[in-house]
C-alpha cells in the first residue's frame, strides 16, 4: 500500500512538473508571450525552476510537520525537475538571448552580479541532479548526503539571484520585491525547519497534538 | 518634403500640420467629449488652414481607422516598432508590473478634464489644461528610440512640442536651474499605486539645459493617434537620450526649481538609478550590463549606443561631467 502511495505521489510529480513546460509551448505558439517573448520564456523557465526547488525543499520540512513519509520521496523528482527547468533557462539565456556570443557572455555571465549567481546556482544543482539516482546513491554513500546538502546553497543563491533580477531593492525594502521577499522567507524557513533543535521541538509538538486528538476522538467516541 | 520631415531628427517645426496630426487632434477633442460645430472650428482655427477641412469630416470619427503611416524610420534608418508592440508591451507600474497587462487595465482611465500645473520659479505659472496645450503648441512627429533600463528597445513615432516652447511661455526666473515633473495621482484607478514599498507618485527631473535641448519633447500623440494610456495619455515626457524611466507619463504638474530634484527610482535605489541616467553602454546597472539591448522584433542583441545615438544633440552637456559619477 505504502510502496503503491510512493508510486502515485511520483507519477504526480512528474506530471506536474512537466505542466508548466506544455503550458509555454502552448503560449510560444499562441504568441501569447508578449513582443519580447525571449525574455518571457526567460522569466519563466527561472520562475517555474525557483518554484520547483522550493517545493523540493519544502519536502522534508512538510514531513516533519505532518509525519507524512511519502512526501519524502518526491524531494528528488522535484530537485531534477528543478535542475532541468533551471539548464533550460541557462540555454535559453545563453544561446538565443545571447546567441552564444562568447564575449558579450563573459561580461554578462562574470562581470555583473545577478548573472553570476544564477550560474551558480546551476554550478551546483548540476552535479546534484547528475547523482540522483540510485547506482550512485549507493557508490557515494554518506558522502551523497552531504553532497546533496549542497542544495541548502543553491537555495539561497537562487533567491539572491531573483531579486537582484527586479528594479528595486530587497534589503532597503524599496521597489518590485513581494515576490523575492516572499519566496526569500518561504527558504529561509525551510531551511530553519531543518536545524535538528528546530525539527526536534516540531515533531514533539506534532505528536502532542496527535495524542490530544486521540485522546479527543478517544472522549466524544 | 514631408518624408524629410519624418525622417529627420531632429525636426523643426513645420509650418504646415501633416494631416494625420491634424485629425489626432480632432480625434482628440471628440474624445474629450468636445463635439459640434464648436470644436470643428477650434479645430480649424488651430491649424491656421482651411484646406483641412475638406479631408477632416469622414476620417475624424473616433476609430475611423485611418490607416497608419507605414515605412517608418529612424534617422539611422531603423523601422519604427509596429503600433501593436508599442501599445502592447509597456512598462507603467501605477498600474501593474506585468507589461503586456498594463493596455487592458489602464483602458478606462478618465483623461478628461485634465489639466498640467506649471509653476515653482517661473514669472507666469499657469495651470494649462490639455486641450489648451494642443491649441498652443504646434505638434510635430519626432521618431525616437526608446530604450528601457532593462535592456530592450523601441522605435517610436511621437507626436509632440519641444518641452522648451512650453518653459518658455511661463518664463523661467533666472535661479531656477531644474525642472521637476509629476504623473498623475490616482490610486483609486491605478491598483499598482495601492502596492507598497514604492514612493507614489512618479516623479521625475531634468536639468534645465536639458530640459531646454531641442531633442527634448512633451509628447501628446504616436502614430498619429492621440497617445493611449498605456504610453501615458495624455501627455508625456520623451528624453530620447536618457534611459525610459525618466521619460515620464501622464503628466499633471510641472515645477522649475533651485535643487536636483527626488526622483522615483532614485529614491528606490539610489546606487543604481541616477538621477541623471543617460543611456551609456560604458556605465553598467550594478547587476546587470547596459553594453546590448534587444530590439523589440529582434533576435539578436544589438550594440547600445552611447547617449541612445544622440551623442552630436547631448554630448556636449556632459563634457566636463564623470559619467561613471552622474550615472
Amino acid at each position: 500500500m505504502k510502496n503503491f502511495k510512493i508510486t502515485w505521489l511520483n507519477a504526480l510529480t512528474h506530471v506536474g512538473a512537466l505542466i508548466p513546460l506544455l503550458v509555454l509551448v502552448r503560449d510560444y505558439y499562441a504568441d501569447n508571450l508578449t513582443v519580447n517573448w525571449i525574455q518571457a520564456v526567460e522569466q519563466r523557465t527561472g520562475f517555474i525552476a525557483l518554484n520547483l526547488l522550493v517545493l523540493s525543499l519544502a519536502s522534508t520540512p512538510v514531513q516533519t510537520l505532518t509525519g507524512y513519509r511519502p512526501v519524502h520521496y518526491i524531494r528528488r523528482p522535484l530537485g531534477v525537475w528543478a535542475f532541468a527547468y533551471a539548464l533550460l533557462h541557462f540555454l535559453v539565456f545563453s544561446v538565443i538571448d545571447y546567441g552564444w556570443d562568447w564575449s558579450l557572455l563573459k561580461e554578462a555571465i562574470f562581470e555583473k552580479p545577478y548573472a553570476l549567481v544564477g550560474f551558480l546556482t546551476l554550478l551546483i544543482l548540476t552535479p546534484l541532479a547528475a547523482t540522483s539516482w540510485k547506482w550512485w546513491k549507493k557508490k557515494l554513500g554518506k558522502g551523497w548526503k552531504k553532497l546533496h546538502q549542497a542544495v541548502y546553497a543553491a537555495g539561497i543563491l537562487v533567491i539572491i539571484h531573483y531579486s537582484w533580477a527586479v528594479k528595486g531593492t530587497v534589503l532597503g525594502l524599496q521597489g518590485d520585491i513581494v515576490l523575492p521577499l516572499t519566496y526569500g522567507l518561504i527558504v529561509a524557513l525551510l531551511l530553519v525547519m531543518r536545524l535538528p533543535a528546530v525539527k526536534k521541538q516540531i515533531i514533539r509538538w506534532r505528536m502532542d497534538f496527535q495524542g490530544w486528538m486521540q485522546t479527543r476522538r478517544g472522549l466524544t467516541g | 518634403m514631408e518624408e524629410d520631415q519624418m525622417k529627420s531628427v531632429p525636426v523643426k517645426s513645420s509650418e504646415i500640420t501633416p494631416e494625420h496630426i491634424f485629425l489626432n487632434r480632432r480625434q482628440f477633442l471628440k474624445a474629450m467629449g468636445i463635439t459640434g460645430a464648436a470644436a470643428v472650428l477650434a479645430a480649424c482655427s488651430m491649424d491656421g488652414e482651411v484646406a483641412s477641412t475638406a479631408t477632416a469630416p469622414a476620417a475624424a470619427a473616433p476609430d475611423a481607422g485611418e490607416p497608419l503611416p507605414e515605412n517608418l524610420t529612424d534617422e539611422l534608418g531603423d523601422a519604427a516598432n509596429s503600433y501593436e508592440e508599442i501599445t502592447n508591451y509597456n512598462n507603467y507600474y501605477e498600474f501593474t508590473v506585468v507589461k503586456q497587462d498594463v493596455a487592458p487595465m489602464s483602458k478606462d482611465f478618465p483623461l478628461s478634464p485634465w489639466t498640467v500645473e506649471v509653476g515653482g520659479l517661473v514669472n507666469n505659472p499657469r495651470t494649462f489644461g490639455i486641450e489648451d496645450i494642443l491649441k498652443l503648441f504646434p505638434q510635430e512627429e519626432r521618431i525616437y528610440r526608446l530604450r528601457c533600463v532593462e535592456a530592450w528597445s523601441m522605435v517610436i513615432p511621437w507626436e509632440g512640442f519641444p518641452l522648451s516652447a512650453l518653459l518658455k511661455e511661463v518664463e523661467p526666473q533666472s535661479n531656477a536651474r531644474f525642472v521637476a515633473f509629476q504623473t498623475v495621482n490616482n490610486p483609486d484607478k491605478m491598483p499598482g499605486q495601492r502596492a507598497k514599498f514604492y514612493p507614489w507618485p512618479y516623479d521625475e527631473g531634468l536639468r534645465l539645459d536639458e530640459a531646454m535641448n531641442d531633442l527634448t519633447i512633451l509628447a501628446t500623440g504616436m502614430y498619429g493617434k492621440p497617445l493611449l494610456m498605456q504610453n501615458g495619455a495624455p501627455i508625456r515626457l520623451v528624453v530620447p537620450w536618457k534611459y525610459g524611466f525618466k521619460s515620464i507619463k501622464s503628466i499633471v504638474k510641472i515645477d522649475l526649481v533651485a535643487d536636483e530634484p527626488k526622483t522615483f527610482w532614485s529614491n528606490i535605489a539610489p546606487d543604481e538609478y541616477g538621477f541623471y541616467a543617460n543611456v551609456n553602454p560604458e556605465v553598467s546597472h550594478p547587476r546587470w550590463s547596459q553594453a546590448t539591448e534587444r530590439r523589440i522584433g529582434e533576435t539578436a542583441r544589438r550594440k547600445t549606443l552611447m547617449f541612445n545615438g544622440y551623442a552630436e544633440e547631448v554630448a556636449a552637456m556632459y563634457a566636463d561631467m564623470d559619467l561613471r559619477v552622474y550615472y
